[in-house]
């Protein structure tokens, strides 16, 4: 799979982020020596082996009550925000 | 003013039990060498006064002998890492003016000892990259420079970490290792690095770059100061899912242990070409001084090995573009303004994330896009089952693996940061412990020709740090590295 400016694109506006011209032309050849160098996994026979999400086994996993034993924080969360009110965040207007 | 900076962290507590010297002088010698240290450009955020102010109460303990384990240890914490009420960045403009409304488990269990907070260190972008370039504040400089004078990068993602210990600023520092972000970085400066099994250290409170290899360690001038981190800063938390219930041994008694009758594997893969001939002259080396301790060598294959890097170059990204979906401009700092909600996400990314973050978001989600998923990220899952298949089999074989931590020393800023794809072979030796979730440690050796530190690396088996410590610690006793760099920051 070849990467080409669209596909770039194409990225870019699935990863919530804008490029200029300069940029997608950059990542790009980068984007494509990179998947490049990765492809050499496709020489590796992978049928039949199962795949490991994380090395912490799922049987090391022990579930604990689900009540709520935190929290009330609301003022020093939003604090962060670039934009509140009342409370909330702020955001640009989403449904016209 | 006295000079603390040659002592270990177990020879400044007895000084302090001894009444040598208060934590309030230790302070104070400290808190002078980061502030003479700027040029080394460590530290994002200096907290001098907070520093200070509990000097004074651990002098009061210190007093009515009530000491805690780390009691008035100055350390310096990676920016990673949440400290309530005080500015963490990620060494990012997304994060410029983000202060946590609470603190990270591991840095709370280090203040629970009496350590100290000396300051928060720079690193490279939410921990993405191998030589600190990539920070938002600027390049961290490695205290040792070249023969030639040049400076020289202190690895990364941990590279503030690395360096400020490396110059004496502080007595340890926290880092945090998804592909080697301890390891390399204390490699290249001299200093002890060591990232634990995954789950021995609770996850909670680090900025997450990706979850299934991110895990804390500490960065120290010595193996044993390196033991006694590890136990102050690992427990279950149930904050954390993953942080093991596993019970945790005294990591500094395994320091004094010998090694007699340990089998220790080299793996054939590891001398293979792209090493510096110094770095493999400790191959040898090492071998001889293991087997002079008592150790059987025996030599091991990880076939697999190779396909680590590209392995971890979509699994990384991936759970990256995930985890980092979360800046929107919405929550936390930074925000572009902008007229409609998606082009305010847009803009808010493409100017709060640098290049390297940009680059690995991409890959991250272009690997996970809905046609690719099952040829780049399942089949890299699979390709990290084999690895970890092939370190299982090494391990019931032997009790852990001598090799290098990284393929070179240091190299000069602006020397391997045009090319992404030559700065990710950096991690080639680190990378495979993290898909695997295994203990491993870099230990100061020895310096190349050009004047270098060379660290090399054990790989343990999984909740086996106790192994490696021994090793280590054996390690450092024959290898006697005990050089510190000249101290061209100071102006005086």
């Amino acid at each position: 799979m070849t990467i080409d400016n669209k596909l770039v694109e194409r990225i870019a506006k699935l990863s919530r982020i804008s490029l200029t011209e300069t940029e997608v032309n950059n990542l790009t050849s980068e984007l494509g020596n990179i998947m490049d160098w990765i492809e050499q996994l496709s020489e590796l026979d992978t049928e039949g082996i199962n795949p490991v999400f994380s090395s912490f086994g799922e049987e090391d996993i022990k579930y604990r009550a689900d009540e709520v034993n935190d929290g009330g924080y609301r003022d020093e969360v939003i604090s962060n925000a670039p934009k509140s009110e009342d409370g909330f965040f702020l955001v640009p207007k989403v449904v016209d | 003013m006295t000079d603390f900076s040659h002592l270990s962290i177990h020879e400044t507590i007895t000084c302090l039990k001894r009444k040598d010297f208060s934590v309030s002088e230790l302070i104070d010698f400290h808190v002078s060498s980061m502030e003479n240290g700027r040029e080394l450009n460590a530290f994002i955020t200096e907290t001098a006064d907070i520093a200070r102010e509990k000097a004074i109460d651990s002098d009061n303990r210190y007093l009515k002998g009530e000491e805690n384990l780390l009691d008035g240890i100055p350390i310096g914490i990676k920016d990673m890492f949440c400290t309530k009420g005080i500015k963490t960045t990620a060494s990012s403009k997304m994060l410029e003016n983000f202060i946590p409304p609470y603190e990270s488990t591991v840095t709370q269990n280090l203040w629970n000892d009496g350590a100290i907070l000396l300051g928060k260190l720079n690193n490279d972008e939410f921990a993405m990259g191998s030589s600190n370039e990539t920070s938002f504040y600027g390049e961290v400089k490695n205290p040792w420079k070249n023969s030639k004078g040049n400076f020289t990068v202190p690895g990364g993602s941990s590279g503030g970490s690395a360096a400020s210990v490396a110059a004496g600023i502080g007595l340890a520092s926290l880092g945090t290792d998804t592909g080697g972000s301890i390891r390399q970085p204390a490699s290249f400066t001299g200093t002890v690095g060591l990232k634990p099994t995954y789950g021995r250290c609770s996850r909670w409170g680090i900025i997450a770059f990706a979850s299934s290899l991110d895990q804390a360690g500490p960065i120290t001038r010595n193996v044993k100061d390196s033991a006694l981190i590890l136990n102050s800063i690992c427990s279950h938390d149930p904050k954390d899912s993953t942080s093991s219930y596993k019970e945790i041994p005294d990591f500094v008694n395994a320091t004094d242990k010998s090694i007699k009758g340990m089998k220790i594997g080299i793996p054939k893969e590891y001398e293979a070409d792209g090493i510096s001939e110094d770095i493999s002259s400790f191959i040898e080396k090492g071998k001889e001084w293991l087997i002079e301790s008592g150790a059987e060598i025996v030599d091991i294959s990880l076939p697999h090995i190779k396909y680590a890097l590209p392995c971890y170059y979509i699994i990384a990204p991936a759970e990256a573009s995930s985890n980092l979906a979360r800046y929107d401009g919405v929550k936390y700092t930074h925000r572009a303004d902008a007229e409609n909600i998606i082009e305010m996400y847009e803009e808010t990314r493409a100017q709060g994330f640098g290049n390297e973050v940009k680059r690995r978001i991409m890959i991250g989600t272009y690997v996970l896009s809905s046609g690719y998923y099952d040829a780049y990220y399942l089949k890299a899952q699979k390709v990290r089952s084999m690895i970890s298949q092939d370190f299982k089999e090494a391990f019931s074989k032997v009790d852990a693996i001598y090799g290098p931590s990284t393929p070179s020393t240091a190299f000069m800023i602006g020397d391997k940061n045009k090319d992404p794809l030559e700065m990710y072979l950096n991690d080639v030796f680190t990378v495979p412990v993290n898909l695997a979730g295994l203990p491993a440690i870099s230990v100061p050796v020895g310096l190349d020709k050009e004047n270098l530190p060379i660290g090399m690396q054990l790989i343990g088996n999984s909740f086996d740090e106790e192994s490696i410590l021994s090793i280590a610690s054996c390690i450092e006793k024959s290898a006697k590295f005990d050089l510190t760099p000249e101290k061209w920051w100071i102006n005086e």
